[in-house]
């Protein structure tokens, strides 16, 4: 159970271009369900993600994960909670180009120093569950799109993390790709993991695996479905 | 075959090279003291004064034994040999008779 | 430990995977790097070895030399002269040397005859250095001639040859008989090259040389002690040379650092705020730069130092030949005993494989500490 309590992120602050990116938003997001953040673009929906996924830290407010507080964490502590408490899939992929897609997946692990033979074994399960197993070794950059979503899902599942947060996952693919990328949150469902989506794809918030839906506009929550 | 490992077997055919080459160093320095010795004996025998390195100009060849007239048996308008003149600073010697002028 | 063996193993592929997407730029750095410290490193190894090798065999010159000066040249000393020594107290002996130059028309070399006391030189029979024998294509048994004073042709027949491995100290010598000597240079028989003195208590040698000075003004000495240090200043890197080649090297250093730490073009930002994304702490990514600068120096100063080695005491340090060679025509082989300054190895070290690993990781630490959100934007 993730909840953000009086939560505010100012970008430049005291600075001419200051920006309120969120409003002291308070939120509380259940385990086990699929929640989306429904919004348009440009309105914080991104922030809040980072937020969320200990990623940048609020201006003020607090934010508590399991009724434990992270918001006042050390670096080093906060990252810990991050590679294995949550598993992110970026809105522009960010894969690494020049590297084989296993090695992007690998990479996350690399520095916990744990033996490449194990890292492959668990990864090339994961490749063979999304069905683009003969994909492995091929650069990143000579995937296709679906492809590429994929290996950025196995990237986040690597550690087989408790939540999963995707930022406008469906902003890159079609509608036959964007249905079967419901089916993989489908399944993600059934394992018990918690989902948060920022999405203002039709398909994604409208689907019948939405447990919650949370309106979002301009750095606050307007109202809950 | 993993590239961190063909760099780490790289740089441990480097160190296994350094090893022989001090061990290298160590046995031919064993070795050539008699090649060494006999140098010696022969510097002594012969008198020798200077190694030869150069051999362009007497001053040159025989730096130990050169002073600041010498260069000029050449003519006052020769010009100083390269690079030999740049690689060898003046001998020891030469500080010395010009303290004597003083 | 396994594990930290498996990190550092796990960020090398990384490294490595990340040099290897700017191969061309990256194998042309190292190969600058390795040629600039090969260069440094065979200075280092011949001017050591050579400095080494002529303070201990120059250990054995003679104690003192005693040169006559005329008009500020060296001239001929009496051989009258050796009587006047004799007189001084503490000499143990006294004695002429008979030596000289020859230019050798043929070839344009300068060859530097001896008279030596050897039973093996008989008039006529002369013994000659390596380095004679190749300029004149000539071996034991064959003859050469020589021009005398007065013009007249004097055949000398080869010997013996002095063997290479001192060719260090004999590669131009022609030993010679005392009359073959005085036949060919005209030297008369009342005088001598210059003379040698023999101290019985090498704490004398100032004080006997002095009493030379007073006794006969025309002479200066030389003792041996200036003799052996004569060498210590050879290859000094203050001399023109030298500090051309270590300006060169130490311009291209600086330029590898500046080029590293005047920051990260935007691709590489990009791939360190990805990592930092991932889950790649502050401290791993300082790590995976540490690797990428040692990965670059480490290859290159060893392969370096080894080709050093090689190509000073295996092959007489071939490259330096042209430019230490000059105009002289005759030229040694350097079979140089390896003594090695490990001390000089180690300094290379610190002042190579060091800027350049910092110069890697500076300009990193500002990108490497930026919130790992900034890569969402």
């Amino acid at each position: 159970m993730i909840e953000l309590v009086n939560v505010r992120k100012v970008f430049n602050m005291r600075r001419p271009n200051e920006f309120v990116a969120i409003h002291g938003l308070s939120l509380l997001i259940h385990s086990h369900q699929v929640t989306v953040i429904k919004g348009p673009s440009g309105s914080g929906k991104t922030t809040l993600l980072s937020l969320i996924g200990c990623m940048s830290r609020p201006t003020s407010g607090r934010i508590m994960l399991s009724d434990r507080e992270i918001t006042s964490l050390p670096e080093r502590f906060l990252t810990e909670i991050r590679r294995k408490t949550f598993g992110f899939i970026f809105q522009h992929f960010n894969l690494i180009k020049g590297m084989t897609a296993l090695e992007n997946v690998m990479l996350p692990a690399y520095p916990l120093g744990e033996r490449q033979a194990s890292l492959k074994t668990r990864a090339r399960e994961l490749f063979n569950l999304f069905g683009i197993a003969e994909k492995a070794e091929s650069k990143v950059e000579w995937l296709s799109g679906g492809e590429a979503q994929r290996v950025t899902m196995i990237r986040a599942l690597m550690n087989n993390p408790a939540v999963i947060i995707a930022d406008e996952p469906t902003a890159h693919l079609d509608t036959k790709l964007s249905r079967e990328f419901m089916e993989i949150v489908r399944g993600l469902k059934e394992e018990r993991k918690t989902v948060i989506i920022a999405s203002h794809d039709p398909l994604v918030y409208e689907s019948d695996l939405v447990d919650r839906t949370v309106n979002f506009r301009d750095g606050s929550i307007e109202e809950e479905a | 075959m993993r590239k961190s490992s063909l760099f780490l077997i790289y740089i441990a055919i480097n160190i296994i090279f350094f090893f022989l080459i001090f061990a290298h160093a160590s046995y031919r320095r064993n070795a050539d003291m008699q090649l060494v010795a006999k140098n010696m004996e022969m510097a002594r025998k012969l008198e020798l004064t200077d190694l030869c390195l150069f051999t362009e100009a007497s001053y040159i060849r025989h730096l130990s034994q050169a002073d600041v007239h010498t260069p000029f048996q050449d003519y006052p308008m020769s010009v100083e040999h390269f690079p030999s003149g740049s690689l060898l600073g003046p001998p020891p010697t030469i500080k010395k008779i010009n303290a004597k002028l003083d | 430990m396994r594990s930290w063996i498996e990190r550092q193993r796990n960020i090398i592929d990384f490294t490595l995977c990340s040099l290897l997407r700017r191969k061309g730029k990256n194998v042309l750095l190292m190969l600058v790097y390795t040629l600039v410290v090969f260069v440094l490193a065979s200075v280092m190894f011949f001017t050591h070895a050579i400095r080494k090798e002529a303070s201990m065999v120059l250990k054995e010159a003679p104690e003192m030399v005693v040169q006559r000066l005329v008009a500020g040249r060296h001239e001929l000393i009496p051989l009258s002269y050796i009587d006047e020594i004799k007189q001084i107290r503490g000499v143990s002996f006294v004695k002429g040397r008979l030596w000289g130059y020859y230019y050798d028309p043929v070839t344009g070399a300068n060859y530097t005859l001896i008279v030596a006391a050897d039973d093996q030189l008989s008039p006529g029979r002369i013994t000659v250095g390596q380095g004679v024998s190749r300029a004149r294509l000539v071996v034991e048994g064959d003859t050469m001639e020589f021009r005398a004073h007065d013009g007249a042709i004097i055949e000398l027949e080869i010997g013996k040859t002095i063997s290479s491995e001192s060719e260090l100290i004999s590669s131009d010598l022609i030993l010679i008989s005392d009359d073959d000597f005085r036949r060919l240079f005209g030297t008369p028989r009342s005088c001598a090259t210059d003379i040698v003195v023999g101290v019985r208590n090498p704490k004398e040698i100032p004080t006997v040389a002095l009493k030379i000075a007073q006794l006969l003004p025309d002479t200066r000495q030389i003792l041996r002690d200036e003799i052996s240090r004569t060498y210590d200043a050879v290859f000094n890197w203050r001399g023109g040379i030298m500090i051309l080649i270590f300006s060169g090297a130490l311009l291209a250093f600086i330029i590898f650092a500046w080029d590293k730490a005047s920051g990260l073009g935007p691709e590489e930002r990009r791939e360190i705020g990805i990592l930092k994304a991932i889950g790649w702490e502050t401290s791993d990514v300082i790590l995976m730069k540490l690797w990428e600068g040692m990965i670059v120096s480490l290859s290159s100063f060893s392969l370096a130092v080894i080709l050093a080695y090689l190509h000073v005491f295996f092959f007489s340090a071939r490259v330096f030949a042209p430019v230490l060679k000059g105009w002289a025509v005759l030229y040694p082989e350097f079979k140089l005993v390896p003594f090695v300054d490990a001390s000089q190895v180690v300094a290379l070290f610190f002042l190579s494989v060091v800027p350049y690993t910092v110069a890697t990781i500076i300009p990193a630490w500002r990108a490497a500490t930026v919130d790992p959100d900034s890569i969402m934007r």
